[in-house]
């Protein structure tokens, strides 16, 4: 009897265990060798043949299809640079430069990774698009109403991510911090 | 107390056990990974254009909207495959994903090189029944090698405005992906 309700105990006790850690390290956690650079983060080995088993489970489980790393690099940013998420009924300015690369785009999703409806059906920038200033550096505003200028709508969702894909850049494997790689700052303006 | 100390101790590392052996085998138990997802619209071995994502739907989660898309599903079992892409004004790369989504090889235009990417994919073993003196004549011949027989080639042309989409649409309709029966 004693067996029995110990046996029980250990196999309850490693199928919550086991299964939980995997559903909250598939849904919730990030993959190894991360390359953070203000709020946002690459994880350019996913793009090469060494991912490691857990972005493999996540991209099997989202169902997309990660960016090679001869293609380019995807930086994601779910928060602004103060750590807050980034909140969609809010205004946002993404601002700076972007490092070297042939064309970037910057693109705004939901956090399932789909696009997002909006009035104007624009849901991101490419490099070629967006307005500059006379420096060369750029500001988006991202918020739920027109602004002049470069604006992304949000679409008035709660929650959102913006993905800086970079596309023939020597940014990588080997980039560590953010002198190789000048990242635009995210800051929140105004909320309402 | 000790005895269920021990059960709770065992039933722990099982489930440390559990847990690795659930990732590991994860990616091949899921139906709605991204090679599921584009089977119906991607015949084998042809070219087939991506519907451009939108709001209401997209054949797969984060895809750029800036860039026209093209699919290839290969199937190497008789042979290698010959895959041409016309270079569209922009910026225009291939993408080559085993049956699991594992993203092995990449290149874009300039890489490439030409006004057209010209490759050859085969499985190690197809390669390494070329004939020899194939291999030297054809030094220039970039040959990229599948560790998978399926898998998923994605062609992309970037649009750098939205008025050149139909433009690098229209350019993805030159690409090509046929297999080239061995004799």
């Amino acid at each position: 009897m004693r067996l029995l309700f110990g046996t029980l105990l250990a196999l309850i006790i490693a199928a919550s265990i086991g299964l939980g850690a995997t559903w909250v390290a598939i849904t919730q956690g990030t993959a190894y060798g991360g390359v953070s650079i203000g709020a946002w983060t690459a994880w350019p080995r996913v793009g090469t043949p060494g991912i490691d088993p857990y972005a493999r489970a996540m991209v099997a489980r989202s169902g997309e299809l990660p960016i090679g790393s001869g293609d380019g690099v995807a930086f994601y940013a779910r928060s602004d640079d103060a750590g807050q998420l980034l909140d969609g009924r809010c205004d946002i300015a993404l601002e700076g430069i972007t490092p070297q690369a042939r064309y970037f785009t910057v693109t705004l999703y939901d956090l399932e990774g789909r696009l997002v409806a909006n009035a104007v059906q624009r849901q991101g920038f490419t490099s070629q698009e967006l307005i500059r200033r006379a420096d060369g550096t750029f500001e988006i505003t991202i918020g739920p109403r027109a602004r002049p200028g470069n604006w992304l709508p949000t679409g008035g969702i709660e929650r959102y991510m913006l993905v800086l894909r970079l596309y023939d850049t020597p940014i990588g494997l080997a980039t560590r911090s953010g002198r190789e790689a000048p990242m635009p700052t995210i800051v929140q303006k105004s909320c309402r | 107390m000790i005895r269920l100390l021990l059960w709770v101790l065992g039933g722990a590392l099982l489930g440390g056990i559990v847990h690795l052996a659930t990732v590991l085998i994860l990616p091949n138990l899921a139906s709605q990974d991204a090679y599921s997802r584009l089977a119906p619209i991607a015949p084998v071995n042809a070219v087939a254009p991506l519907p451009p994502p939108s709001a209401e739907r997209s054949p797969i989660p984060f895809l750029d909207p800036a860039f026209a898309m093209a699919v290839c599903r290969y199937d190497l079992t008789d042979g290698p495959m010959k895959l041409s892409v016309p270079v569209s004004q922009a910026y225009t790369s291939v993408s080559f994903y085993t049956r699991s989504e594992v993203a092995y090889y990449a290149i874009n235009d300039r890489a490439a090189g030409r006004r057209v990417i010209e490759l050859d994919l085969m499985t190690s073993e197809q390669r390494g029944d070329l004939p020899g003196d194939e291999e030297v004549t054809a030094a220039d011949r970039l040959i990229v090698e599948s560790p998978t027989l399926t898998g998923l080639i994605i062609i992309k042309a970037l649009a750098p405005e939205l008025g050149l989409l139909p433009a690098a649409r229209n350019s993805l309709t030159g690409a090509r992906c046929q297999l080239q029966p061995q004799q």
